[in-house]
């Protein structure tokens, strides 16, 4: 089986954002590889345990990205393609699913593995995309999955518990942090992801017309903020303090 | 005038609320019909003409109801085809956003998610979209036709214009290439007892309750104050509590009459789904956590004493 698991470096969860003069997120900060992407590796790595096959990493964005990749190839992934290209900086969701696809289409997967959303934009918006422009069905917010044969099966998280899902391969599934806990990388798998191939390619590698960008940020301005009301240390009265903030918005 | 169409998303056959408070906003911003797919779809057309709705699509094939994302993506980009509307509205939830990243794709439109608000400007539309830890929000303008916003729940108040829509059956044959994720089971394993984003007291936990085993302690306060317990992300990734709980961004949008935060640090992922709550109080150890900044009463000390303190005097309030 064929595993494409699509990764992204993203600022580190752990750092604190600073903005850039453009009111873009500066990408200067320490990077890691997506926290829900490890887990899409991990999945990808289990199955391909299971079933045998290959699992490749595909990723969009700068040069130093491939620290991303190589961080899932040190987990046990077998190679990397990543797409860099200047063209793209600030690149939508949509001509981040085009290009993805693209270079996915090359590799023709069995299942094609995503988070089910990032951790820098949590929008969510390009698994579906990118299922759409591959032609695949999408089984998604996958808490579990199994694969049988020709057949992929998940359990899909909702808001009350599951629903089962089921699809014929190829498919494009989203998993959710519940799926796999990350291994970690052994010093054997960081010595090995170094010698593994990571190719790179650009847009016009992968033909893709980058067109007119479909939104335009026309302003940006300082959300309204809530002004901080008190902050007290708990001497042993903070409680009766809070029950007469709760009496006085008049639910106690 | 603007044709707005709003994608009216129906769970277990009724109309999630977030499609009515998108309604409510079309209706400022031009003519508005909606389409509702699936079991329900013509009870739904009634609510969704009372909420402003002119004309109201639906279908209530099964199909819609059992498979993911594509019998819906095909219904829309048909309709599409057939009324050329110049805004499509959905919801920012995750079943909407599944058929909105569909259709925007096969369309090659624009779109903008996590809205939480949408105008008309210069013959096109903007929306307004919080980002950096919610404290920048973004005009973004859509250039490609059609636009495709999709808007956070709660981002505005659902209200009655006491209108009737014409209900008109759509013609779509959910083609057999389309039924592929089929959805063969559904799994019921948690009921609320209070439905978190109906609570008039949300008391969510994070982090900083120390794990799993603490969480009856809110569960005691939440009932006691007769409100719902909801957790940050980072909890309900950790495991301790399962995503139903989720509040913020990727979870659930509550605005409650008091929301109470204990041991969450105030991630941008959390507070945008809580900060329109009327009071906020926080409990937190520490007092440079970006929750006490937004805090109407921040108090610094240890979450598993002040807890079951606070439920104890609430109950003898109560009862005094």
């Amino acid at each position: 089986m064929k595993i494409v698991v699509t990764v992204k470096q993203v600022p580190d969860p752990n750092s604190t954002l600073t903005l850039e003069a453009d009111n873009t997120i500066s990408r200067e900060k320490e990077v890691v590889l997506d926290p829900g992407d490890e887990c899409g590796v991990e999945e990808g790595l289990q199955l391909k345990e299971a079933h045998g096959g290959e699992v490749v990493l595909v990723s969009m964005g700068p040069e130093r990205a491939r620290d991303a990749i190589r961080k899932g190839l040190s987990m046990g992934a077998d190679r990397g393609v990543l797409i860099s290209d200047a063209e793209l900086a600030g690149a939508d969701a949509l001509l981040t699913a085009k290009v993805l696809a693209a270079a996915i289409k090359k590799e023709q997967p069995d299942l094609v593995i995503c988070a089910t959303e990032s951790y820098d934009g949590s929008t969510g918006m390009v698994p579906p995309m990118l299922a759409e422009l591959l032609g695949l069905p999408q089984l998604t917010f996958a808490k579990k999955v199994e694969v049988d044969g020709s057949t992929v099966k998940v359990h899909r998280q909702t808001a009350d518990g599951y629903q089962v899902v089921e699809a014929v391969t190829p498919a494009l599934i989203t998993v959710t942090a519940a799926i796999a806990e990350p291994r970690y990388a052994s010093l054997k798998g960081i010595m090995a992801a170094r010698s593994k191939e990571i190719k790179q390619v650009s847009v016009a590698d992968l033909g893709v017309d980058k067109g007119a960008p479909a939104e335009t940020i026309e302003g940006v301005v300082d959300a309204e903020v809530r002004k901080a009301g008190e902050v007290i240390e708990d001497d042993g009265h903070a409680v009766e303090k809070i029950v007469q903030v709760l009496a006085a918005a008049k639910v106690l | 005038m603007a044709s707005i169409l709003v994608y009216a998303e129906l769970s277990q056959g009724k109309v999630a609320s977030t499609s009515l408070e998108l309604m409510t906003k079309a209706r400022e911003l031009g003519d508005v019909y909606a389409v509702a797919l699936g079991t329900g779809a013509k009870a739904a057309a009634a609510v969704l003409g009372k909420h402003g709705a002119k004309v109201v699509h639906v279908s209530e094939d099964g199909a819609f109801d059992d498979y993911i994302a594509e019998p819906a993506t095909d219904a829309l980009a048909a309709l599409y085809q057939q009324q050329k509307p110049d805004l499509i509205l959905f919801g920012f939830t995750s079943d909407s956003r599944e058929v909105a990243g569909r259709l925007a794709a096969r369309l090659d439109a624009g779109l903008i998610s996590n809205a939480s608000d949408v105008s008309a400007s210069g013959g096109g539309f903007v929306a307004k979209v919080p980002y950096f830890g919610g404290s920048k929000i973004a005009s973004m303008k859509a250039n490609a036709k059609p636009a495709i916003v999709l808007v956070r729940p709660k981002s505005f108040e659902a209200s009655e214009s006491g209108g009737a829509a014409q209900v008109k059956q759509l013609d779509v044959a959910v083609a057999a290439e389309s039924r592929r994720a089929h959805i063969t089971e559904r799994v019921v394993e948690a009921s609320e007892k209070v439905k978190l984003e109906e609570a008039r007291i949300v008391i969510s936990g994070g982090r900083g309750m120390g794990g799993p085993q603490n969480f009856p302690l809110l569960d005691e306060l939440a009932s006691a104050l007769g409100g719902a317990v909801g957790a940050s992300r980072a909890v309900v990734d950790a495991g301790w509590v399962p995503y139903s709980m989720q509040v913020g961004q990727t979870g659930k949008s509550v605005r409650p009459g008091v929301y109470i935060a204990v041991g969450i640090s105030g991630a941008m992922q959390h507070t945008v789904g809580m900060k329109t709550s009327k009071v906020i109080i926080a409990i937190n150890k520490d007092a440079e956590a970006p929750i006490m900044k937004m805090a109407d009463l921040g108090v610094v000390g240890d979450a598993l004493k002040i807890v079951p303190a606070l439920t104890a005097a609430v109950k003898a309030k109560k009862h005094g």
